[in-house]
């Protein structure tokens, strides 16, 4: 009877339903915590498992891409992995270094998990399903991101090892470097949607056309934000090719290699974390949140489209990581500064250009005029970059 | 007064004095930060969300990390012999003096009278048209002084080797 009632829309809405009904349940004067509670709850337990599930995603991706089997040992197919993980770190021995500077070293951490867990305050999981509509979403989540530098720098500061300094002065020279492009990217978004609360850029972005859907992707400047965004956002998670801060052969483990056990296991959260949340700060912009890709594909629930695309996004990360090799520090800089920060700065020039051009039976012409504006100095600039170089045959010296 | 306010501003106050206080001085930098962190949180409880936030983006994410960087690149000790200047009765007085004045300009401000204040309205978009139209001068002359402070620090940081090649 039950099931046979349950439309669509109640699938769609089933856990605001569910919240509901438990609301009602508690006295009228513990309301407002108990719904903050029932909120963040399932923000608290969604991501975490995402991680487990990524940890051995990644790490069965990247062995069939390295011709090797990955984790096979634990359950099915290697994929109870993460408990094993799980435990073993609960379980290790916390070793902090006898010079380290024991509050700063304990307090470092702590305050990267939470700003990590911070920044789903704001992004819309869902229809409905968004833990506070902030007016000012867009820069409440990079306010917060500015909190994990300041965290990376506490843990490699308070380590005491030149490998953990040297990490975190890789860090923050990355993070700040590159979240400039990452908020120039979405500024174009914020321009369309004339509003920074990501409940409102959701949206912006709903409707069809035919079968095809109004996402901010499907427009010059769209495409060209959300390449530099995924850019800046690989930057931004340390992940490969930019993964300097950790790379395992040089610095063995950057800003958190003085740290064990279960809070070694909560920094690698804390990265993922990070990863997941401006993975789904470039959904929202860009590929219309929660919103389905096609018009007759609406009666999946909305939160399976989100986490889908999540997960797509993730795969795309590792299969990046498999990919590319490991950046120089001077080719990183000059990447971001040289080539990614112009192109941020043309393409708000662009979606500017966009919103004035008309529409209608011009549109191609519109098409034409903003990919030209943006193809042709992207060409220009990439080839003067590389003139530079005289690329000549590397002779190694090996020592005799 | 309300209790949030009161936690807020006992924080503020207490990381700024350990920011003065503290004799390492990457602790007087972390503890400067918990106290721009509450300053942030009172201008959201006051409902300007676009200055709490960017309150917490500018200090606690660039000017916190750039004073720890400069406490790094200098041949710092580390520790800081005496927290307390000789002088420091001079600056009792100017603090005293700065207070007196600050206090005595609220006091007799129009905002010290108790009638209900209406809604805070400062939106996000009320920001941005103010300074898109009444304030767009200022605006462009802050951006041009920062680009030439920006263009200075780049000249500054250039190698000498390099700066002769290039000439």
């Amino acid at each position: 009877m039950i099931a046979a009632a349950l439309t669509t829309q109640d699938v769609d809405q089933i856990f605001v339903l569910i919240k509901h009904a438990l609301l009602a349940c508690v006295p009228a004067a513990l309301q407002p915590i108990a719904s903050a509670v029932l909120s963040i709850i399932p923000i608290l337990v969604a991501f975490p498992l995402l991680f487990a599930i990524t940890t051995v995603l990644e790490r069965k991706g990247l062995g069939r891409m390295q011709n090797r089997y990955g984790p096979n040992r634990v359950g099915p197919a290697g994929f109870f992995q993460p408990i094993a993980d799980g435990i073993k770190s609960l379980t290790k021995e916390d070793v902090v270094p006898l010079s380290a500077d024991h509050a700063v070293h304990f307090l470092a951490p702590i305050l990267l998990v939470i700003a990590a867990f911070l920044g789903y305050a704001v992004l819309p999981i869902g229809r409905n399903m968004v833990l506070v509509n902030l007016n000012a979403g867009v820069l409440f989540f990079f306010a917060v991101g500015s909190v994990v530098e300041l965290s990376v720098f506490m843990a490699g500061w308070s380590s005491r090892s030149k490998y953990s300094l040297l990490g975190a002065m890789r860090a923050i020279a990355q993070m700040i470097s590159y979240e400039v492009p990452l908020v120039l990217a979405s500024v174009v978004v914020i321009m369309q949607a004339g509003s920074l609360s990501l409940v409102t850029i959701v949206e912006s972005q709903s409707g069809y056309t035919g079968i095809f859907p109004h996402w901010y992707l499907f427009t010059p400047w769209g495409i060209a934000g959300f390449i530099l965004f995924m850019i800046a956002a690989t930057a931004e998670s340390n992940r490969s090719p930019f993964d300097l801060p950790e790379g395992e052969s040089e610095i063995i483990a950057g800003y958190f290699i003085e740290y064990s056990g279960f809070k070694f296991a909560l920094f690698f959260l804390a990265e993922y974390l990070g990863m997941f949340a401006t993975s789904s700060l470039a959904i929202t912009l860009f590929l219309g949140g929660w919103a389905a890709p096609l018009s007759f594909l609406t009666f999946i629930p909305s939160y399976v489209w989100f986490f889908l695309k999540l997960l797509v996004l993730i795969c795309f990360f590792i299969w990046i990581r498999g990919t590319l090799p490991r950046l120089r520090m001077d080719q990183l800089m000059g990447f971001a500064w040289k080539f990614i920060l112009p192109m941020a700065l043309l393409n708000i020039f662009v979606a500017g250009l966009w919103r004035f051009l008309p529409a209608g039976p011009l549109n191609s012409i519109r098409w034409l005029v903003c990919i030209g504006v943006l193809a042709a100095p992207c060409i220009v600039l990439s080839f003067s970059l590389k003139q530079k170089k005289k690329l000549l045959v590397r002779t190694y010296h090996f020592a005799e | 007064m309300t209790a949030p306010f009161l936690i807020l501003a006992a924080l503020a106050v207490a990381g700024t004095a350990a920011a003065m206080g503290l004799r390492n001085g990457v602790h007087c930098v972390l503890a400067l930060t918990v106290g721009f962190a509450a300053l942030a949180a009172l201008y959201l409880q006051l409902g300007a969300q676009f200055v709490g936030f960017t309150q917490i983006m500018v200090y606690v994410g660039a000017v916190a990390i750039l004073a720890v960087f400069a406490i790094m690149m200098t041949h710092h000790p580390g520790l800081i012999e005496a927290p307390f200047s000789r002088n420091w009765l001079w600056g009792a007085v100017i603090a005293a003096a700065v207070f007196a004045t600050l206090a005595r300009a609220i006091s007799l401000g129009t905002a010290s009278a108790p009638s209900a204040p209406p809604e805070p309205s400062a939106t996000v978009n009320q920001i941005g048209d103010a300074l898109m139209h009444r304030y767009i001068l200022p605006l462009e002359i802050v951006g041009l002084l920062l680009t030439a402070a920006l263009i200075g620090a780049v000249i500054i940081a250039i190698d000498p080797k390099d700066r002769e090649e290039s000439e």
